[in-house]
């Protein structure tokens, strides 16, 4: 068993300065030699001469940058131990397509020995997000690490990711067809639940429960959005028309092609969370998978973010970020794509920057995040130390020393 | 169809009829009447797998100077030159270049960085080619867990995409994996990245064959799950692997002693025999006991990995590098003893219970033990950015505090990969003689920002990122 190194007392009563650090706020311009104070979960100021509270834990920043904890948008992390384990894989339900119902809330895994090894990397919140079927349940963001909160929830139905596009044994067409019913159906069953309750409906089409049909009213209502993972640009451009014409919101997500409709996207306001390493002609849906779509979209003004959609190696993130730096996104634009802007993408005000009052997700990194040669060597979600202890930190420390070797 | 000279195992030199120019070992001609010649039950029509086919044009000359030179071989200079020429690195130095001759291609790579060609162990480009749809998985003979005949080379697509994006990271020669669905899954084949029309152009000239060999979950869960057949466990998969092994012995011994006295004495004369029937998996096998074929082995958990050491043992052949790897670290003690390259990943893990217990600090502990550590990536994206990934795992052992250096994380891109190929007096690192395989970067290789600007491979500059260019691949010209 891994024991905390804090309890959850010790963590929430922590008073911590950071001190002399650049501060890359998430959202303006970089602050030189800066104090974050953190007290308990939230952070009570930023900024340049800040006086050290008495009583703080100083920690030097001096030549290291401080960032908001890295948030990544779409994963699957504490949804699955391992993949091939059926029995601790929850991401796909399986089944009936349509599952808006479900909630990733009740999959996540708090304990999930695969969180603190991506913490370790200053990832400090994630999107959690299940997958299959048509409609694949709603998603939830967590902080990585629930000492304070029990599960590390910050965000519950946040959206409901929806799949379009190329698929074995029906048509993409038929994919929207379906989602188009359900939609209504959610819909009517709104106008008239007593009717619906009295068996005095028609028959739905799209095949949902009554609990299903409740969870998309926030989604009708234009509160919640429907993540889409689409990638050709037909099939972005239906999905377009569909959210215009019920007056609904949607992410896209994937979505290799979306650089070809960035104008638009622009325009309609439209978040985006895109791989930035997909560069490959993967499939027939992303035939205009370039390097540079993460460039491409900034510069057109998308809201964009970037993700791993990873479950074990959303670590890789900073170094996804790199990539995307590398092929032509601002430094500032990517750090806020994996920071402030999901979190005001999905609604958390609290999330996202380095401001008072903030929840306190703060990294100390020994360079810029990005760089494949820095480490994250403080992280702080909601206050409380964390990554510092993993499984894989462990065993390191079980095999750091070996028999000397003998040559035969 | 051309015969081709024939077979690069000195077991299946048959010498009689076609010549066995080139071969090792080759059987005494036998001094019999021309019709007594035996009949050839297996002609040699295959072809030649030290030479690729057709033959590149000679390179131009080139001079790199006032780069940073990170030779892997030893050296980093702040400033020093390359000259490369006929396809080899024809000199190189510290300090300022000479003056340039005529006729040379002068590339002034001041503020650049400049290392060997990147090389990586294990890649599925070609046999699982993008878009990666049910007609382009060609990796896999999925039909019987020993297909050690088949070759990865006659399944490649040379059209893959990925082919271009490989070498536009920075990587001039990759091993080409069958893979790992069976516990003998095939020949692999070592290429260099040319665009070329087939995979038999492609080929490295010279490099030895290789074999592809899984241990654990993949050939128990396609045959005993999948399939409701052997193996479904993994004592299933060392009894299948260990009674082929015995059966190839059997096989090599016949052929061996075929070699010895490809006749027979009748009336005081050498009347020839005909050789043993062939057969094409246990050809392979036999080439693995014979040190001719490389076994290159799919296997995550120490405990296997001792297995399939005590195997090699037990069948008198040398494991040349374990693949995937994820807990070399346990027994690195041991693999350095065995002088066995593990090729590996920065940080994947975690899919599989055998990948289950993997730490950042895998190829630092290698190192650290004396071993041969890779960097090998499995993936069409981690193609694109190995020296990313050997920064990454320099770092976290670095953190971990284990003493790296980057002359060592560079190897493990280059001349520890060239290595477990069999391929590193030719590559791997910048020496005087060696292919001229080189990568310009704009940027520091271990930064996640840099970008390999120029990729010469056996002097040709194959990617430009000043000028592009079209694209390889037929595949992606779209209108």
């Amino acid at each position: 068993m891994i024991t905390p190194l804090l309890t959850a007392s010790q963590a929430l009563a922590a008073l911590i300065a950071i001190v002399g650090g650049t501060v890359h706020p998430g959202n303006g311009p970089a602050v030189e030699n800066a104090t974050v104070i953190i007290d308990g979960q939230k952070i009570q100021a930023v900024g340049a001469g800040l006086a050290v509270p008495a009583g703080a834990t100083v920690i030097d920043a001096k030549g290291k940058i401080v960032t908001p904890g890295l948030f990544d948008p779409y994963t699957r992390l504490g949804l699955v131990e391992i993949e091939q384990i059926d029995d601790t894989n929850d991401v796909d339900a399986g089944g009936d397509p349509i599952r808006a119902a479900q909630r990733a809330t009740d999959s996540y895994n708090p304990d999930s020995q695969v969180i603190a090894v991506q913490a370790a990397h200053g990832i400090t919140t994630v999107l959690a997000a299940p997958g299959g079927g048509l409609i694949s349940g709603q998603a939830a963001i967590f902080d990585l690490n629930h000492e304070a909160t029990d599960t590390g929830l910050a965000a519950a139905a946040v959206g409901q990711p929806v799949s379009i596009g190329g698929a074995g044994g029906t048509s993409r067409g038929a994919l929207l067809l379906t989602l188009r019913e359900v939609l209504d159906d959610a819909a009517q069953y709104a106008k008239n639940r007593a009717a619906w309750e009295k068996g005095q409906f028609r028959d739905f089409a799209g095949g949902a429960s009554r609990l299903d049909l409740e969870a998309l009213q926030p989604v009708l209502a234009g509160k919640e959005p429907l993540l889409v993972t689409v990638h050709r640009r037909s099939d972005i451009l239906a999905v377009l028309d569909l959210a215009a014409e019920l007056k609904i919101k949607v992410v896209l997500v994937g979505a290799a092609e979306a650089w070809q409709v960035a104008a638009r996207l622009a325009k309609e306001k439209i978040p985006v969370i895109i791989d930035p390493v997909e560069n490959a002609p993967e499939s027939f849906d992303m035939l205009g998978a370039r390097a540079d779509a993460a460039a491409l979209l900034e510069k057109a003004g998308v809201p964009v973010m970037l993700s791993t959609f990873s479950s074990h190696n959303v670590r890789k993130l900073r170094q996804w970020a790199g990539n995307a730096v590398r092929e032509g996104m601002t430094h500032a634009g990517a750090l806020t794509s994996i920071t402030a802007r999901p979190a005001e993408v999905f609604g958390l005000k609290d999330h996202g920057t380095l401001a008072a009052g903030q929840v306190a997700n703060v990294v100390v990194w020994s360079g810029d995040p990005f760089e494949t040669t820095t480490i994250a060597e403080r992280v702080f979600v909601r206050g409380a130390p964390s990554g510092d202890d993993h499984r894989q930190k462990r065993l390191l420390n079980r095999y750091r020393s070996l028999p000397p070797v003998k040559k035969p | 169809m051309r015969v081709r000279r024939y077979a690069p195992l000195a077991l299946l030199c048959l010498a009689t009829a076609l010549g066995g120019a080139g071969c090792s070992g080759a059987p005494p001609k036998p001094d019999a009447d021309p019709n007594d010649a035996p009949v050839m039950l297996d002609p040699p029509v295959e072809p030649d797998p030290a030479t690729p086919e057709p033959a590149l044009p000679t390179a131009g000359p080139v001079l790199i100077r006032d780069a940073t030179v990170m030779t892997a071989a030893g050296a980093i200079w702040k400033k020093g030159w390359l000259r490369l020429r006929d396809g080899r690195i024809a000199d190189l130095g510290e300090g300022d270049a000479p003056a340039p001759v005529n006729g040379e291609t002068v590339v002034d790579a001041a503020g650049k960085f400049v290392t060997p060609g990147i090389i990586d162990t294990h890649s599925h480009m070609g046999v699982y080619a993008s878009p990666g749809v049910w007609a382009h998985a060609d990796g896999n003979e999925m039909t019987n867990p020993i297909t050690a005949g088949v070759r990865a080379e006659e399944g490649i697509w040379p059209q893959d995409p990925g082919f271009q994006r490989a070498v536009a990271g920075g990587v001039t020669t990759v091993q080409v994996l069958p893979g790992s669905g069976n516990l003998m899954g095939g020949r692999g084949v070592i290429i260099k990245l040319h665009p070329r029309r087939d995979a038999h152009a492609m080929r490295f000239p010279g490099a030895p064959e290789t074999m592809k060999m899984a241990c654990g979950e993949n050939p128990k869960r396609v045959y005993g799950e999948g399939k409701g057949s052997m193996p479904m466990s993994r004592m299933g998969s060392v009894f299948m692997v260990r009674a082929k092994w015995i059966e190839a012995r059997r096989y090599k011994l016949r052929w061996d002693q075929w070699r010895k006295k490809p006749y027979e004495m009748k009336d005081g004369k050498k009347i020839p025999t005909n050789p043993p029937e062939r057969d094409l998996t246990l050809e392979t096998l036999a080439g693995v006991m014979a040190g001719e074929v490389l076994p290159q082995i799919h296997c995550y958990r120490a405990d296997e990995m001792l297995l399939q050491i005590k195997l090699s043992h037990e069948f008198g052949f040398k494991i040349r590098s374990f693949h995937h790897a994820l807990e070399a670290y346990k027994i690195a003690d041991v693999l350095a003893a065995e002088h066995i390259s593990v090729s590996t990943w920065a940080d994947w893990w975690g899919f599989k219970v055998e990948a289950w217990d993997a730490v950042e600090q895998n190829l630092a502990l290698v190192q650290a033990a004396g071993g041969i550590p890779v960097v090998h990536t499995d993936s069409a994206e981690g193609v694109q950015r190995m020296n990313q990934e050997a920064a990454k795992a320099m770092t976290s052992g670095r953190a971990g505090g284990i003493e790296i250096t980057e002359d060592q994380a560079l190897r493990w891109i280059t001349v520890n990969p060239a290595w477990a190929l069999g391929v590193d007096q030719q590559t791997g690192s910048l020496e005087k003689g060696k292919m001229a395989d080189v990568v310009v970067w704009d940027a520091h290789p271990f930064s996640v920002y840099a970008h390999a600007e120029k990729v010469f491979i056996d002097g040709h500059l194959r990617h430009d990122r000043a000028q592009p260019g079209a694209p390889w691949s037929d595949f992606e010209v779209y209108r």
